[in-house]
């Protein structure tokens, strides 16, 4: 009998289902026989459930002006508790040492002078910004959020692809896609135990008030939004929601005296913590753009008195420059002492003349990228592209070399994905989210799998027509809770349980248990 | 809660509103016209169109199916309900943190449906057009009472609601008013506001003029009269405002309260004589009304120009 799997043909990228043609890797095999029962039509049914389902709820993005569902792949990536386990240390160390380096940078330098990284490069960056100085964070957090995008490679090796500290987005959709999956597909949740996402909010409000300026016992939480015409309004408002906390506009805030308060319709409230989904150039007219209408004058200010805490902190991007990005392991060595636990993806600095040339000369090999580019913008995969690209590209980094790095082309791991009507292998990264309270750095179990969705096509950002799938964490299996937490100690040790029960249940008569109905209409009719 | 957010509530209230009563006018309208050989139809669409706003739309030979595409299928036209139920959405879409997701979840699909709704309409008839809009209209209203916390943001949409009902039945009678008077044109006016039967259980006897207007500004217990609304309204109000220590320190109460008791104890035979004044009086005060609410709570919303 034919299935959706025939014809899935392997190449040289790590296969995340299949080690070899027709045998699932054990974390997949569940997963594997559900999916290979299922007939087109079935599958293209529960498609159409997850589309309606995510079209009322508003879950869509704009593609040349209309609203289409947003891009999710019914077929779940999984990781097995043990990768996942590394991922989460390395991704904890990470972010640890960038946190390090933010305080070093906008602080006293020392990483300059032990020679680890080239002052210039560092301030040389566009995302460096001399305002962000002598802003302290209350509790040492500037990295209250961040995404660490993760690529596998051929040998199924996980590594370092960027580092997003500023805004990263996708969270929303990590949840949605769970509860959406769980809709669609309850059977695989029955034959799978897979770790919860929905505590994220959670652990984001907790994180948010710990950043708190010090002395305030109750302090007011706030998200920032663009509006609702932003790409990303849609997480926002879900934070928002999630989190129980207003969901404000720049024209909602003002700042008097360093002092930042909300316009309510019982008066001004005063606002401690600021989760903003703003670019640093919009926040702030008196530091930044004069012309943006977004933000709060006087914003910054009010940070650096110590009256606000801006959430993720203003000159995060100078730590996921991508020149920066090639010393994050020299970095992780010199703050934390430690061997890094994901490796970064070769990468070529190109202000070095000889690197440079070597560069130049293997172009039509190699990934070309952008340093302060976000969203795959300006990316060219020197394989693909063409000799007028290639020139125009040459002629580029010849007159900015600060401008650009060079990385070898990874071939990213392929995932079975819906397309043209059976499953087709599809280059897939990860995107982990992690959350940094000032204790722990906690990384929700799972993250965004965007997936390119175009055969052959390694580029998976949804701006550029990518997609993404539900990422499922399994439990370890010899773990007895879906909470990796510790359950708290009961508050009182009960020496004799059975005497919490030694009063009589009261007596249950027949129809006491039902639920009351009507009685008049039913009185009624029997009368007549 | 923030001004923004309080503004759009109130909006969402009076548009969902607006959209409902819309297809309740157009319905009756529609069936009525066509069911009545001896009604000029031109002339019935025009006097319809100037009363919901839209003179513009009048010609000389205005039909039924013109009427129905300006106030309820274009979305060009600003009162039109597909237009209203897209600005409802657009205000919840602006407000998700402070409805429920049930509520925005219907806002939205409602939206997206009505194109479809609206293709059906112009092949097979206005009809289930009108039935799809008041059943979405009733599916909001359920979720409002049974899925928002009586804070702030639902006190705002009730008021909205209060309001826009106390404009639309003041705009039915001037229709009502200001046209010849037939029997089945007042029975016509009742079935808009579906006031038909409650009339009935009411008074006990044949539709009259009189009746019908003292019933539809008068009655304290039909939740679509004016005076019921204007209260409604009012009460919304008095929970809103924290620091009152007096009635009629808040504006928009006092202009509420005022008109509810120049209806309530001017003599009747006085008020019927003069009907088109204090109907027109009524939308003044519905006008003043918001001006005053967004004067005190919706101020500071737009965003601030900021120059170097």
């Amino acid at each position: 009998m034919s299935d959706l799997f025939d014809g899935y043909e392997l190449d040289q990228a790590f296969d995340e289902m299949f080690g070899r043609a027709d045998d699932p890797r054990p974390p997949y095999a569940a997963l594997h026989e559900t999916l290979r029962l299922l007939s087109n039509e079935e599958f293209a049914e529960r498609c159409a459930t997850r589309d309606r389902s995510f079209r009322d709820q508003g879950i869509t993005f704009s593609l040349s002006g209309e609203e289409r569902p947003f891009p999710l792949d019914l077929v779940p990536r999984v990781i097995a508790a043990d990768e996942w386990a590394l991922i989460e240390r390395g991704v904890a160390q990470r972010v640890r040492a960038l946190e390090m380096f933010l305080a070093d940078v906008y602080g006293a330098g020392e990483v300059f002078e032990a020679g680890i990284i080239p002052r210039r490069l560092v301030y040389s960056s566009s995302h460096f910004h001399r305002e962000a100085v002598g802003v302290n964070p209350p509790n040492g957090v500037r990295v209250h959020v961040s995404g660490i995008d993760l690529i596998r490679d051929e040998h199924g090796t996980f590594r370092v692809l960027e580092d997003n500290l500023r805004t990263p987005s996708g969270i929303s959709y990590v949840v949605e896609n769970r509860r959406a999956m769980s809709q669609v597909f309850p059977e695989l949740f029955a034959s799978h135990r897979v770790l919860p996402v929905a505590t994220y909010p959670a652990r984001l409000l907790e994180a948010l008030r710990a950043a708190a300026p010090g002395g305030v016992d109750d302090p007011t939480v706030v998200v920032l939004t663009p509006g609702m015409y932003n790409a990303a309004y849609f997480e926002h408002s879900f934070l928002a929601r999630q989190m129980g906390v207003e969901l404000v506009e720049g024209r909602d805030l003002v700042c008097r005296n360093n002092i930042v308060r909300m316009r309510t319709t019982t008066g001004e409230r005063r606002v401690h913590v600021i989760y903003r989904r703003l670019d640093d150039e919009f926040l702030d007219p008196m530091q930044f753009r004069a012309d943006s209408a977004l933000g709060v004058a006087g914003l910054l200010n009010a940070a650096r008195a110590g009256e606000v805490t801006i959430a993720n902190a203003v000159g995060n991007g100078v730590a996921d420059d991508k020149l920066v990005y090639s010393y994050v392991p020299d970095l992780t060595r010199y703050y934390l002492g430690e061997e890094p636990i994901l490796p970064n993806v070769h990468t070529y600095r190109l202000g070095d003349d000889d690197v440079r040339q070597h560069v130049l000369n293997r172009l039509d090999e190699l990934v070309l990228k952008p340093v302060d580019g976000s969203g795959g913008y300006g990316l060219v995969i020197g394989p693909q592209a063409t000799d007028e690209e290639l020139a125009t590209l040459r002629d580029e980094i010849t007159a900015h070399p600060r401008d650009w790095i060079a990385q070898e082309v990874v071939q990213l791991s392929t995932s079975p994905t819906h397309a043209e009507g059976k499953f087709q292998p599809r280059h897939i990264d990860l995107r982990p989210f992690a959350v940094n309270d000032g204790d722990r750095v906690w990384v929700v179990p799972g993250g965004l799998t965007r997936v390119a969705l175009p055969k052959g096509s390694l580029v998976v950002n949804s701006s550029q027509g990518g997609g993404s799938k539900d990422t499922w964490v399994l439990a370890d299996p010899l773990a007895t809770s879906l909470h990796p937490e510790p359950p708290p100690p009961p508050a009182v040790a009960l020496s004799n349980q059975s005497q919490l029960f030694d009063t009589p249940a009261p007596e249950t008569g027949p129809g006491l248990g039902q639920q009351q109905q009507q009685q008049q209409q039913e009185s009624l009719v029997s009368s007549c | 809660m923030l001004s923004r957010i309080a503004e759009s509530m109130f909006w969402i209230g009076r548009y969902v509103e607006r959209a409902e009563a819309t297809a309740r006018i157009l319905d009756v309208h529609y069936h009525l016209v066509v069911q009545d050989a001896l009604i000029d139809e031109s002339a019935a669409c025009a006097a319809l169109l100037t009363v919901m706003g839209a003179p513009d739309a009048i010609n000389e030979d205005v039909t039924l199916d013109e009427v129905n595409e300006v106030l309820g299928y274009s979305l060009d036209h600003p009162s039109s309900i597909a237009a209203t139920l897209f600005a409802a959405r657009e205000n919840a879409r602006g407000a998700r943190e402070a409805i429920s997701s049930e509520m925005w979840e219907t806002l939205n699909a409602t939206h997206h449906a009505l194109g479809g709704r609206v293709a059906t309409a112009r092949s097979l008839g206005p009809n289930s057009f009108f039935r799809y809009v008041k059943e979405r209209a009733a599916v909001v209203g359920g979720l409002v009472d049974s899925t928002l916390c009586r804070d702030d943001g639902y006190r705002f949409l009730v008021l909205g609601r209060a309001l826009e009902r106390v404009d639309m039945t003041a705009r039915l009678l001037i229709a009502r008013a200001t046209v010849a008077d037939t029997p089945g044109g007042w029975v016509t006016t009742l079935l808009c506001c579906s006031a038909h039967e409650a009339y009935l259980r009411t008074y006990r006897r044949a539709v009259d003029a009189s009746l019908v207007a003292e019933f539809l500004l008068l009655d304290r217990s039909f939740p679509r009269s004016v005076l019921y609304s204007l209260n409604e309204a009012e009460n919304a109000l008095i929970a809103l405002d924290r620091q009152q220590a007096k009635t009629g320190s808040d504006e928009a109460a006092r202009l509420l309260g005022r008109s509810a008791a120049d209806l309530e104890y001017r003599r009747l035979d006085e008020l019927l004589a003069e009907l088109p004044t204090h109907l027109g009086e009524l939308q003044h005060t519905v006008a003043s009304a918001a001006s005053a609410i967004a004067e005190r709570y919706f101020r500071q919303t737009r965003p601030m120009e900021w120059s170097a």
